[in-house]
Parts: C-alpha cells; structure tokens; sequence
C-alpha cells in the first residue's frame, strides 16, 4: 500500500472520495483515506455506463473481507466510461487510488457543483 | 487481537501456506474435576465423553433442553476426572453458570480457569516442525493433547485447530504468553488476526457461533449431528433425537458465488433461508457462505439465488468444505 497521500488538482468530498476535472468529464476514485480506513479491497462492482450520479449520494459499493462501503459521488451526472480492470483487481484501488484505481468518468451535469468541493489542503485539515 | 496485523489476504495465505499465529486468549476455559466430573460432562456435552481418552480432544455442543445450541465446544480430558472446556468468549458466563447449575446434583468442582489462561493458535503445513523446535519434547497428535514447555514455558498444547490446517493450540500462562508469542515470531510465525481467522474457518466450513450456531436452531439442523450422541441422554438428546428421525426443515449449507459479488451475514435466500456467514475467499477468488436453507435445498449443486442489499446474485450449494488441501 502507497503511503499517503493527497494530489493537489484534486477536488475533495468530504466522504472521501476525489473527482478530477477535465473540461465537463471528470474522474472519480477514493482518497488514500478511504482505501486505508477499508483495508483490502476485495470487490468492486461499478455502476452502468449511463447511470446518474447525484453530489453526495452512492454509486458504488465497494468491499474489504470485513466491511461494505457506498462510494460517495462527489458530483452531479452521467456515468461515461467505467474502470472494468477492477473487476479482477480491485486491490489496485489500494496500490494506487489516484492512478489506475479510478472508479468511473462522468459527465457533469453541473459544473458549479464544484464550489462545494475542497482542495487537497482543506481536505488534508479535516482528517487531523 | 486485532482484525488484522498487515492485511487479511496475506494473513490467511501464511496460515494455509506457511505458518502464522493468533492470540485467541478472549476464549474461556471451565475446568471440571472430581468424582463425577465425566457424568457430569456427559450429561452436558452431546458427544460421547466416556470415549474421550485422557490425553484426548473430543469437540461437541452444548444444548438446551430444546435442543437450541448454547456453544459449541472443545474439551480435553487432562486426567480421569478433570477436564478443560474451551468455550467461546461471549457464551463463556452464560456456559459457566449452565455448568454450575447442573453440578449442583454431582460430586464435581465447576472452576472458571478463563483468568489463567492465555492461548496462541499457531496454524499451517510448517506450525508443528516450528513448534517443536521450541518444545521439550515431542507435540501431541491431533485432537489428543499433552503438558510441554515451549520456549521456556509450561503449557497445555493441544492438537486442534480452527483453520482447516494442521497445527496445535497452546493454552498457557498470560503472564508467560508474550514471551512465547515473541519466540514464536522470532522462528517466522507470522501474527494472524481475526479477519483472516474468520476466512479460514468459513472455507473449511467451521460453525461460528452467533453466526451459524444460535440458541433458536438444533445441531442437527446446523450439521453437527455427528458429534451428538443421543444415547447418552445429555440434556437436549431427546430433541435432537426428534429432529434427526423427522429430518429438519432448514440445513445450513454451503455455497460458493458463480457471479461477482460476496455473500454477507444477513442476506436473504431467495425463496426462503439466510445467509449465516459470508466472505470473499482469499483462496478459492470467489464469494462464499454458508446459510440455512430448506432442507430440500441444502443439496450440493442446487442453484440458489442470494438478495445482496438488492441485487439477487447466483450462488451454488458445495459439499463442504468449500476448500480442500490439494
């Protein structure tokens, strides 16, 4: 497992997930946080291409050996393209959370949702 | 103990490959000794304990007079009349008590040993060469037990286990078990926590109570018929006796996913029954579970489906154990 870490140009929600924008797509995975709080992944089941994302609510379910978790979205619109390489590794989400363990790209519904969102430096602040 | 020391896949994969320890000190021990001490326990326990030689382990269930399981238990005859129960951490007052109400009507000493001993589990194809480099003398066969001093410390060590490997269970003094446990992880035993105990368990299909042993359903039920014997009269025979002539409605299976997808404690089958306990199996790479299900059900290669928070997943009934030693 990578030691912590938490990229600026990131944007944060406060469940602990990350989106990074790129024009109206955006990336979505879960911090270094989230991945250590779980311990290994073990299974994770990506929504459906074209599957609505609403700010806040669950996805995605992702589990360890011990534990379910919702995956938090932390922006508003539609599921573009899903990472399927984690149906078979689902522990890459813990190797590399920012890389190759991205969940899915989404195509924002609205970009101003992102105002609600915190940079690395603030999200850093609330896990002391 | 822990959930885990560096992550549950690994820890499970040094116990079926390697060798790995857990510090299992929560389980409670009753001792029981005197004149009456096997009536008693025979009375008690569902298994046949006259046949338990002294040396010996024999595993059985404790039942209430309705057949419902209290625990599920090993005891070890360490003499003619005394005997050492292990009993399951939160069942151990309830047990206890159990025990001493029935003594009442022996010549028996019911004595809580749960404060004297710490026990280590150390597990795997390499725990007995390991162990026995440390040891005085040679470790007993399985399910039997002797006294030994391991590293320096005098100890019960027992040939049983809770992993589907071969290995031994030592019960000793708390205040000698960090020494032991050190000397243990200087011969590369690796410390095994309790997310992989559980994972281990449920491949080889061992009964956790509160997840698939309760007070509300029989062993007979559970799959357990094998280690009661109704002719002993122990408290609970005559149930069992009745359910095993009748067949039971519900019998806990074993199943594996063929789809994505882990199984968890709660789920529901559909068309009747519930998952009992459930995992992502480190060995097999696929979800498994055991559940109670109706009987006509519990048949090996039946196709089932199970209601996982929603999404119905297809799952088939395995013989058990639903992992096997090459």
């Amino acid at each position: 497992m990578a030691d912590a870490s938490y990229p600026d140009g990131l944007l944060y929600h406060p469940e602990h997930d990350w989106a990074r924008v790129e024009g109206d797509v955006a990336t979505f995975g879960i911090t270094w946080y989230a991945q250590d709080s779980l311990g290994e992944v073990v299974f994770f089941e990506p929504p459906e291409v074209g599957t609505q994302t609403k700010q806040g609510e669950p996805y995605a379910e992702v589990e360890s050996v011990k534990a379910v978790s919702d995956v938090i979205a932390p922006l508003s619109g539609e599921v573009v393209e899903v990472n399927g390489g984690l149906g078979d590794a689902p522990e890459t989400i813990n190797d590399d959370p920012y890389g190759e363990g991205w969940m899915v790209k989404v195509r924002l519904a609205d970009p101003s949702e992102t105002e609600a969102l915190q940079d690395a430096a603030s999200y850093q602040q609330t896990l002391s | 103990m822990p959930v885990q020391y560096v992550g549950v896949k690994q820890e499970h994969l040094s116990v079926r490959h390697d060798v790995g320890v857990f510090d299992v000190s929560h389980m409670g021990e009753i001792e029981t000794c005197g004149r009456q001490a096997t009536d008693l326990l025979q009375h008690l326990l569902s298994n046949d304990v006259r046949r338990l030689p002294e040396g010996g382990a024999q595993y059985s269930v404790l039942c209430r007079e309705d057949g419902g399981v209290l625990d599920d238990l090993f005891t070890y005859r360490l003499a003619d009349e005394v005997y050492l129960t292990v009993t399951n951490a939160a069942n151990h007052e309830r047990d206890l008590a159990w025990f001493q109400r029935h003594a009442a009507a022996y010549d028996v000493d019911v004595i809580d040993r749960a404060p004297e001993f710490a026990m280590l589990a150390v597990q795997g194809p390499r725990a007995r060469a390991v162990v026995e480099r440390l040891a005085d003398g040679p470790l007993p066969p399985r399910f039997h037990c002797c006294q030994r001093t391991i590293a320096g410390a005098p100890m019960l060590v027992c040939g049983t286990g809770y992993t589907g490997e071969d290995g031994v269970e030592l019960l000793l003094d708390p205040t000698c078990a960090e020494e032991v446990w050190d000397a243990l992880i200087a011969a590369k035993v690796k410390p095994v926590g309790l997310g992989a105990r559980d994972t281990l368990r449920l491949e080889v299909c061992y009964h956790l109570y509160g997840n698939d042993l309760m007070e509300s359903r029989g062993p007979v039920e559970a799959g357990l018929g094998w280690c009661c014997k109704e002719e002993t009269g122990f408290v609970g025979s005559d149930a069992v006796r009745a359910t095993r002539a009748a067949g039971p409605a519900e019998r806990l299976a074993a199943f594996r996913f063929t789809a994505p997808g882990i199984p968890r404690q709660g789920n529901a089958v559909v068309g009747g029954g519930e998952v009992t306990s459930g995992t992502m199996s480190p060995s097999l790479g696929v979800g498994i579970g055991m559940g109670y299900v109706p009987a006509e059900k519990a048949e090996p290669g039946t196709e089932l489906e199970i209601d996982v928070r929603g999404k119905v997943r297809p799952a088939v009934v395995a013989k058990k154990p639903l992992y096997r030693k090459d």
